[in-house]
């Protein structure tokens, strides 16, 4: 049986020499947490399953400084690594696959031009191409929509792109399905409302687009402590979470929560 | 020296990396005759076994009979299948090497097996040393190999029905899932390899 992964994502600001690992909360104050590669070192020493890098630099060229992160990361990382963030091409994603890197991660581009996950799933791989869906919850009643019920109300949601700066349209459960059909291995959930709160996972969006999809979904967004990772694994399909914040800060060791999640039995790698 | 094969199916990076991190000398090799000098030979990557089969095409002889002559082998994913006879994937031959055939992942489960799956091992072997019994290593594969002689098996893993997870005849070593990212266990393996290489 496949284990629950726990995935801890380094959002990085390569607009400094070098990079570095930084945090935001909803999407917009931001917070240092360290140097990228020596990070994802710890983390991999910790026991992750595997790393995600987002490039989160709101500006400039910045591919070179990606390509160093990503080589020094796989020097000394044996677990798969996954890049996100600015990649609009096949071209950016062979750049960042000849760094080093097993998979990427596309939001914005796969928006704008589906056919990208096509071409990446069908030259490196379904495993090699994970699609980001940054999804807000919206409560006003709309045709069309997939309607999910919450304890907050009916809210159906809606897809952001640009690192939540622009909204869409899109519905995020329709969107989720595409993605599957166009070939993406991976469904890298985050929700706009929950990231960076410290709140829990929306509950109700993971469930939602894990029960609509065959391909694993990775849950994002809200992590505040290992419970909210057994409350998502319980209570929706996910196959994976993904966490920053508790993690960067040093309040939990990766360790340490498969330990808690396998002695409430979880199935997890240890 | 080892030879690792780039014939542009995959991450050589990664193996690349993990190998040097366990003390191998490595050359990444696209040319047949650069294996002469090959103290030991690894097929990695990910891709179709057809397409994979004739890149490899010019390498054939050459690994078939430093093979033969003892040179230790590791096939690695998609390295493991094309050690066969056949696969569903495609119509073109694998190298024969071991009898049997590799198809497909069964119906009922998600294909890509794509994760961190558990070992169940079925004997003792140098190449196993150290690593134990539901040890996880990553996966990611579509078709699973089916040899007629199962003496050779020497790992398997649970995904809707038994999958070959290791395999071991004298001088070859093939294994189904990525030990360059499989964390320390997989740098295990890759160190209990290296065992057998004379330098």
């Amino acid at each position: 049986m496949l284990a629950k992964r726990i995935i801890p994502c380094l959002d990085c600001d390569l607009g400094v020499p070098g990079g570095r690992v930084v945090k935001g909360i909803e999407f917009k104050q931001i917070r240092y947490a360290g140097i990228p590669w020596e990070l994802a070192e710890k983390y991999y020493l910790d026991g992750a399953d595997e790393i995600v890098f987002l490039d989160i630099t709101a500006s400039g060229d910045r591919r070179e400084t990606m390509v160093n992160v990503i080589k020094k990361t796989s020097k000394n990382v044996f677990i798969p690594l996954t890049v996100g963030g600015g990649i609009k091409s096949i071209e950016d994603a062979r750049t960042v696959f000849n760094s080093g890197a097993d998979k990427v991660t596309i939001n914005t581009a796969a928006i704008k031009n589906p056919e990208l996950m096509n071409q990446i799933a069908n030259r490196y791989g379904s495993q090699a191409c994970v699609v980001a869906i940054d999804a807000k919850r919206r409560y006003e009643p709309d045709e069309g929509r997939e309607i999910v019920k919450t304890p907050d109300g009916d809210c159906w949601f809606e897809c952001s792109i640009y690192g939540g700066r622009k909204f869409t349209g899109i519905d995020a459960i329709a969107w989720a399905k595409e993605a599957e059909e166009r070939g993406a291995g991976d469904i890298l959930l985050t929700s706009m409302d929950r990231d960076g709160t410290y709140d829990g996972f929306d509950i109700e969006l993971t469930k939602a687009i894990s029960e609509r999809v065959k391909i694993p979904v990775i849950a994002s967004g809200g992590c505040g402590n290992p419970s909210h990772i057994l409350e998502v694994f319980q209570k929706t399909k996910a196959q994976a979470a993904l966490a920053a914040s508790i993690f960067h800060y040093g309040e939990y060791k990766i360790g340490d929560v498969k330990g808690y999640l396998k002695e409430r039995g979880i199935h997890v790698r240890l | 020296m080892i030879a690792v094969i780039d014939y542009g199916m995959g991450n050589i990076f990664s193996i690349r990396n993990a190998l040097e991190k366990v003390g191998a000398e490595v050359k990444i090799i696209t040319q047949p005759k650069e294996l002469d000098n090959a103290d030991g030979i690894i097929i990695p990557g990910v891709g179709s076994f057809g397409n994979a089969m004739e890149q490899l095409l010019p390498c054939e002889e050459k690994i078939t009979s430093a093979i033969e002559d003892g040179i230790p082998f590791l096939g690695i994913c998609l390295g493991i299948q094309i050690l066969f006879e056949r696969s569903q994937e495609s119509p073109e031959s694998g190298f024969g090497i071991i009898k049997g055939e590799v198809i497909r992942l069964p119906d009922n489960v998600l294909v890509p097996q794509m994760g961190w799956n558990e070992l169940n091992i079925k004997k003792a072997a140098g190449i196993l040393e150290g690593i134990e019994n539901g040890d996880f290593f990553y996966f990611v594969h579509s078709y699973h190999c089916v040899p007629e002689d199962k003496n050779g098996v020497i790992a398997t893993t649970e995904y809707g029905t038994e999958v070959v997870a290791v395999i071991n005849q004298d001088n070859i070593y093939a294994v189904q899932f990525h030990p360059e990212k499989s964390g320390e266990k997989g740098l295990l393996l890759l160190k209990n390899f290296l065992m057998n290489i004379k330098c």
